[in-house]
């Protein structure tokens, strides 16, 4: 394969950038939105590992820029897992519970995008200590 | 496909690869498949991250956590608790000497907080092995932007107004460097890259080579257009087998990209590049001696002018560019000259590397902008002196550098500021030295580095620095005489004076600097016969104070050549003609009563 022009080499970045664009946004603090997956042992069995996954496959399919999904260990709410928390800049974080594959969708698409609140899975909706 | 969620980044340098970091990734890839995390979780061996001191270094992210020292044992319990359960391994964080604060974040350590990367911007974030990764940080895009939609003159240009100037130690305008060679009327060009690092101490070329290839490949093909050469040569010390095979490796990819070879871009611009192993003398680092070498004869310097800009490799134009120096290249090209002059002092812009080594807390690689002062390297970034002991000098510029004392230390470093402390800023080796380090010693060693290296060409050099080494040994013997420090000012200044290229010019900085200095130590050797630092062998004499002694035979014991006598609950002995001065006794002693002098 040859890159012959800026565009081609352009495009070579576009199709790699998706691959390494979770280091940037581990770098960049500010500005970045955080998912974080409960997964301890109960967030696992409930199947918090497929929600995870889930959520990266959309928001690399949906190229959604300055997020990052991390996990994190038990959240305490170990009856209502898979357990998602969303902080983003400027908004008080939200914990939702009894997450599956469909409701991934909403969280990027009405959560994310728009701010909307999803009160059906809203666990805690306002506390201060952000993990 | 299921996309990666998170990226185990192990350090693949020199310094971490010494430490096994090689098989913590293949233990982390089995370990992750065995639990079924293969397809989610990827495992990069990236370059340097720079904390050498800490290393094997291993960053997840996307969660920016920054585990050191990890050992192979260690590797189960990341993928166990970090990666399966999401809960951060705490006893493998860094713990800050200094405040004994757990620090889960490189960006909240002191020793990252001052720093700022651009020559060293891909080291520990991409696979130097992936030309993909390298792109997608914005790789090649200067060398496309160039040569698509610039001209030579216009990068030429765009160097000389950035104020980048040769890293290599030699401080030189780059971008002048370039219209000079370009200006030279030939029918062949060449861009050599100088990678044949010699001072003890210095590794960012190394770990630029090895951590980012590819960025040196392109501000080569890059000053190849500039300056109207379709061939470059990479001279490097064959002492860097790693570096070696990952520039093998970037050349291939680059090659294949049809990103060097014909008709770059599309473009009639058409640029090689092959590398040339050196034996890894130190002379073959000043330009002139590095061309002979490359065309295969003695590495010995000639006589400028003329400059090899005018007539170098094969008699044609030839510009010689450090590998820190070409790292800089891209960036400028693409934030323009502006922003890199924005950075450093009013004569040295932008960052300078420094391998920061000695008796210091952190050591390890750092990139500061210009104007940074030594106290903030050493203090802040290097977290102060081992052992809370006393700081005595700092040693820039390598063999041909000199210390820098307490009083300076708030000097903003740049080229001129260092000259000026009788210093120079060198290739960026800065060894700290504290109260136990014996400066007529240091000076011994870094004469007996260049009398060793002095290729025997011309005589002041050959012969002189041979001289100087033969009178510090004599010092340090306690043989010298007070006609000796006499000699040695009237041949380091002869030598400057006279010798044929830098490394005979410079040679005798270590020992004026530290006769300027620390004059005090060198009488303290001459008159008393006495080392205050406790350093020269041949001056220590252990005693054992008769108050303190109860005859506990620890010393004796531990002695390697039995010259400690004494029956047990006796006063004991040092039979002084027999002493090696090795100092076991002192370190086994528990009562304080073996005097060191």
């Amino acid at each position: 394969m040859s890159v012959k022009s800026l565009e081609e080499l352009k495009k070579i970045r576009e199709d790699h950038i998706k691959k390494v664009k979770l280091r940037e946004s581990g770098e960049s603090e500010d500005q970045t939105i955080e998912i974080l997956v409960g997964m301890a042992t109960c967030g696992i069995a409930a199947g918090s590992r497929e929600v995870m996954n889930e959520l990266m496959t959309q928001i690399t399919e949906n190229g959604i820029d300055h997020i990052k999904v991390v996990q994190v260990g038990c959240m305490g709410y170990c009856h209502s897992e898979p357990t998602v928390q969303v902080n983003m800049p400027g908004h008080e974080p939200t914990i939702y519970g009894n997450v599956d594959k469909a409701f991934v969708a909403d969280i990027l698409n009405k959560h994310i995008k728009n701010g909307e609140i999803l009160d059906d899975h809203v666990l805690i909706k306002t506390y201060h200590s952000a993990l | 496909m299921t996309t990666q969620r998170t990226h185990i980044m192990v350090c693949g340098g020199t310094g971490c690869v010494s430490s096994q970091s090689l098989d913590i990734v293949d233990k982390f890839k089995s370990e992750l498949m065995t639990a079924g995390y293969g397809e989610e979780v990827a495992v990069i061996k990236t370059g340097c991250f720079g904390f050498c001191g800490q290393g094997p270094i291993v960053k997840i992210h996307p969660d920016n956590i920054f585990y050191v020292q990890v050992g192979l044992s260690d590797v189960w319990e990341i993928v166990n608790e970090h990666i399966i359960k999401g809960r951060v391994v705490e006893r493998l964080l860094y713990r800050e000497p200094e405040t004994d604060k757990v620090l889960p974040k490189h960006d909240e350590m002191r020793f990252y907080k001052k720093q700022y990367r651009i020559a060293l911007r891909n080291c520990g974030l991409i696979n130097p092995e992936d030309i993909n990764e390298y792109i997608a940080f914005s790789g090649y895009e200067a060398l496309g932007q160039a040569i698509s939609k610039s001209t030579p003159e216009k990068v030429i240009e765009t160097v000389k107004a950035s104020g980048l100037r040769g890293r290599g130690g030699g401080g030189f305008s780059t971008g002048l460097k370039w219209e000079l060679t370009r200006k030279s009327i030939a029918d062949q060009k060449y861009i050599i890259c100088n990678a044949d690092e010699g001072d003890p101490g210095a590794f960012m070329d190394r770990s630029i080579l090895e951590g980012d290839p590819h960025s040196i490949l392109e501000a080569m093909a890059i000053a190849g257009y500039a300056i109207g050469a379709s061939e470059g040569i990479i001279y490097i010390r064959a002492e860097y087998p790693l570096a070696i095979k990952r520039l093998q490796v970037a050349m291939a990819q680059a090659q294949e990209y049809g990103l060097l070879g014909k008709q770059i871009f599309g473009s009639n611009f058409s640029f090689d590049i092959k590398i040339k192993l050196g034996a890894g003398a130190f002379v073959c680092g000043e330009e002139t001696a590095l061309i002979h070498s490359v065309e295969g004869n003695r590495g010995e310097p000639t006589k400028k002018p003329p400059y090899p800009s005018v007539e170098g490799y094969n008699g044609k134009p030839t510009s010689v560019n450090n590998v820190e120096t070409l790292a800089n290249i891209a960036p400028i090209l693409l934030k323009g000259s502006d922003w890199f002059s924005s950075i450093g002092t009013e004569k040295s812009k932008g960052t300078k590397v420094f391998a920061l080594a000695g008796k210091v807390n952190n050591v390890g690689l750092v990139e500061v902008p210009m104007g940074t002062t030594l106290r903030e390297i050493i203090y802040d970034i290097g977290g102060g002196i081992v052992g809370g002991k006393k700081f005595k000098a700092v040693q820039t510029g390598g063999p041909s550098g000199g210390v820098i004392t307490v009083a300076d230390l708030d000097t903003p470093i740049d080229y001129e500021s260092l000259r000026n402390i009788g210093s120079m800023m060198g290739s960026g080796g800065m060894i700290v030295m504290d109260e136990d380090d014996c400066m007529v010693n240091i000076a011994k060693f870094y004469l007996e580095f260049t009398q060793d290296e002095s290729c025997g060409k011309c005589t002041p050099c050959r012969l002189g620095t041979k001289r100087m080494f033969e009178i510090l040994d004599r010092i340090t013997k306690g043989e010298g005489t007070m006609d000796d420090i006499s000699k040695l000012r009237t041949l380091g200044k002869s030598v400057k004076e006279s010798a044929l290229c830098g490394l005979g010019q410079t040679a005798p900085n270590p020992i004026l600097s530290t006769l300027n200095y620390f004059y005090d130590e060198y009488l303290a050797h001459i008159n008393d016969k006495h080392c205050p630092a406790g350093a020269c062998k041949a001056l220590i004499k252990y005693s054992i104070i008769e108050e303190n002694c109860i005859g506990c035979t620890a010393c004796a014991r531990v002695c390697p050549v039995n010259c400690i006598s004494g029956a047990p609950k006796q006063k004991h002995i040092i039979d002084q003609s027999k002493c090696i001065a090795c100092g076991a006794c002192y370190t086994a002693c528990k009562f304080q009563a073996v005097m060191k002098p």
